[in-house]
């Protein structure tokens, strides 16, 4: 059901759609063009990559109003392939990143998504927004004082323009203006036509000139492998945030196989690997967007102003997408995760801060993702393994001490779990009664053995009462659901 | 499970003669009547904040503002929704008629397709509130609602008349003598009504004598009319025009997608032109 979709995915919401797809075309220029610069190629490569991305996504994404097109994270994990072997491996590589994200799709790996917790998309959505910000300080070391007045004047235009007038698109107004005043001072300041060639004739189908074999495989499999992680994260993410302010369902599985689709495009077409866009996608709900026709307009927008304006594109100041890179990079970041910083448990702080600094430092946000639900899931071990209580009580006629264990064991918390006994008391018989516990793995089975061998030495004897229904646990019932009577016997065992 | 007859309404000027149709069938077919009301908030149209920034803590104030907008309408709508559904509750009790009443907060073909297997006869108005100021002659969920459903169809239209002399489009195909079987099953249908038989093309009448004969196994009589020359369309709507025909029964959406996509569907085309009610049988 890849391209299925009702006539209100699209035409629900005419007059919306259009005008949002207008808007946000505008804010998928300077980051296309921005980003290309920092993968190393020419700008019309993170163009044709945002309109080929955005078109095919329109049709094949599970998430109407989402925006996907040429991304800074996707381009970040471009730079050393592009230096080491050329942009035709980068296309080959994107056409990879898309069979494998395709893949993805076929395998349900965006169920995967429930594993990463909020704090870390949070961390994840916070480090993104940094990676834009620095992304641009290359823009603004080693220039004259031009550019930063620029710059500033630019984002003053952005925040300030709209308590004026809220029809004209602010960050439009800031690129003709900051344009304008470059153009008649004559100003010696950087420009788009400088960073390289802009796309010139509509996108033009090619096979990427590399060698069929497995070293072209062994170089580009790395990369292809990132940029689909990356990619996906990403687009689940803003898959998630879409969902949210829209109160409206997605498809992540489709979502996942309509990203791979729009690479495979964007890579015959000759552009780079994209994803979504959480701060692009913003604009849209904020615009008024909601269909796939939103997404579609921005592609076909973007395509005409790049392709027919190219003159005036060129002579666009780099400062003036600076600073519409700049608000992307604001409006991408979770303001309120800062406050809620003091409310929320120190554990949930450490996640999401790992996960920024993981990302700042290798500018792979799959590692800063892998970091946050790594500490995530131990932050949770951690918790869970509190739930353990060993009771005691003593018989003294009968010389016997009974044991009563309650909650959870296993690897994070046998060691608790051990020291909960009193090995140096005299007693003649020790029971243990383990029927309201639950032994999860074999660390927790191995930690019970271990205390009645010890119990042994020391010369009592040792009765465990109730351990099959402790260990019920321990056996892997994944898919127990659709067996009822499994359900049975696991509910009767606790 | 017991089925039931549903009737959708909304605020639009069809709803009465939903009412009306839902009160005549739920009677005639001895069926309990539900009248159903959807919310569907992609209905409501959104607001554009065209100003295309996006600062400090925007997420967070767009989705408060979004909120706020829709629990204010959604407020709102459901209270209209529940004084639609006692009104329409109230007007076919006046016809002798109990119905319960259902109001959900989704999409109207969602809904519907989840309850379909309890629906013997779902009646919807030609046109809904969206499209009742546009251009366009039929709602903008009819078709989808057609398509997707495969339970028989009234599509009312904004006026109401007790139906004396219905139409039967028929076209000597196995479908639609399948369709015929099914009808004649619901006797009280044919109490006091003229049954006219129509074909449109075709060589020979014996089709239509063939068709008679269902009915009159059954005791109904019928006339039988065989136009050719015309356009499908054309030639029933000029007979029902020349009869006084009340209503038309007819079979939807028998081609496949594709003939469809090509040729285009005589179903949508009678949607269009039809100045009569028409019961759709899948």
């Amino acid at each position: 059901m890849l391209f299925s979709s009702t006539r209100s995915d699209w035409l629900g919401n005419i007059r919306g759609d259009l005008l949002a797809g207008l808007v946000v075309a505008l804010a998928l220029i300077p980051e296309a063009i921005a980003f290309s610069i920092i993968a190393g190629v020419d700008p019309k490569v993170g163009l044709y990559a945002s309109f080929c991305i955005a078109f095919s996504i329109a049709f094949t994404g599970g998430r109407p109003g989402m925006i996907s097109a040429a991304t800074g994270a996707m381009a970040l994990l471009m730079i050393t392939l592009v230096k080491g072997h050329g942009l035709e491996y980068l296309f080959a590589a994107t056409l990879l990143t898309g069979v494998l994200q395709i893949g993805a799709g076929y395998l349900k790996l965006g169920n995967l998504m429930r594993f990463v917790s909020s704090s870390v998309v949070t961390g994840f959505v916070n480090a993104l927004a940094i990676l834009i910000f620095l992304a641009q300080i290359p823009e603004l070391t080693n220039v004259t004082w031009q550019v930063y007045a620029m710059t500033l004047g630019g984002l003053v235009i952005i925040y300030g323009f709209p308590y004026i007038n809220k029809t004209i698109p602010s960050p439009l107004v800031c690129i003709v203006v900051l344009t304008a005043i470059s153009m008649s001072l004559g100003l010696d300041i950087r420009t788009v036509g400088d960073m390289g060639a802009l796309p010139d004739t509509l996108p033009i189908f090619m096979w990427p000139k590399v060698p069929l074999n497995m070293e072209t495989l062994a170089i580009i499999f790395p990369y292809s492998a990132a940029l689909a992680v990356v990619g996906l994260l990403e687009s689940m993410m803003t898959a998630t945030i879409v969902d949210e302010l829209t109160d409206t369902p997605s498809d992540k599985n489709r979502e996942c196989k309509g990203q791979g689709i729009s690479n495979i495009v964007a890579g015959f077409l000759g552009g780079m690997a994209g994803c979504a866009m959480i701060g692009q996608s913003i604009i849209n709900v904020k615009s008024g967007g909601s269909g796939r026709l939103s997404t579609l307009t921005a592609g076909i927008v973007l395509l005409l102003l790049v392709v027919f304006l190219n003159q005036w594109v060129s002579r666009i100041p780099m400062a003036a997408l600076v600073a519409v890179m700049i608000m992307v990079s604001i409006g991408t970041f979770s303001w309120k995760s800062l406050k809620n910083m003091s409310k929320y448990p120190l554990s949930t702080n450490i996640v999401m801060v790992s996960t920024v600094i993981v990302v700042v430092l290798t500018h792979n946000l799959a590692y800063g993702v892998l970091v946050g639900v790594l500490l995530a899931a131990m932050f949770f071990a951690n918790k869970v393994g509190r739930l353990l209580i060993v009771g005691s009580e003593l018989d003294v006629e009968e010389q016997r001490r009974t044991y009563t264990v309650r909650g959870q064991v296993f690897f994070a918390s046998s060691e608790k779990f051990t020291q909960s006994f009193d090995f140096k008391e005299a007693v003649d018989r020790v029971v243990i009664d383990v029927s309201h516990a639950h032994f999860w793995d074999i660390t927790a089975v191995s930690a019970l053995d271990r205390v009645v061998i010890k119990f042994r030495r020391e010369g009592m004897a040792v009765v465990i009462k109730g351990i099959n229904e402790a260990s019920a646990t321990l056996v892997d019932r994944f898919g127990v659901h659709d067996k009822p009577e499994e359900i049975e016997k696991f509910l009767a065992a606790h | 499970m017991e089925k039931r007859v549903i009737a959708c309404i909304d605020d639009s000027a069809s709803a009465a003669a939903v009412c009306d149709w839902a009160a005549w069938t739920s009677f005639k077919l001895e069926t309990p009547l539900t009248i159903l009301h959807v919310l569907d908030k992609s209905e409501r149209p959104h607001e554009s904040d065209l100003s295309g920034n996006i600062g400090l803590g925007t997420r967070e104030t767009l989705l408060e503002q979004l909120t706020l907008l829709d629990e204010q309408r959604g407020k709102l709508a459901l209270e209209q929704g529940k004084q639609m559904l006692e009104a329409a509750k109230a007007r076919v009790e006046k016809a002798g008629v109990a119905s319960k009443t259902l109001q959900r907060h989704a999409n109207l073909v969602e809904t519907l397709s989840e309850m379909e297997s309890e629906i013997r006869l779902l009646i919807v108005g030609r046109q809904g509130k969206k499209s009742e100021s546009a251009l366009a002659q039929i709602g903008s969920q009819l078709e989808s609602v057609i398509r997707t459903l495969h339970c028989p169809i009234l599509v009312s239209l904004a006026t109401y008349k007790i139906p004396q002399k219905i139409m039967i489009a028929f076209d000597g195909s196995p479908t639609a003598i399948r369709m015929l079987n099914h009808l004649v099953k619901y006797p009280q249908l044919f109490d006091g009504i003229e049954v006219h038989l129509v074909m449109v093309g075709g060589a020979t009448d014996s089709p239509l004598q063939e068709a008679k004969a269902i009915l009159f196994a059954e005791g109904h009589e019928s006339i039988i009319a065989r136009r050719v020359g015309d356009s499908l369309g054309v030639a029933l709507t000029s007979y029902v025009k020349a009869n006084d025909i009340d209503l038309t029964v007819m079979g939807a959406y028998g081609t496949s997608p594709i003939r469809r996509f090509i040729l285009g569907s005589n179903t949508t085309k009678m949607l269009h032109q039809t100045q009569v009610p028409l019961l759709l049988l899948r």
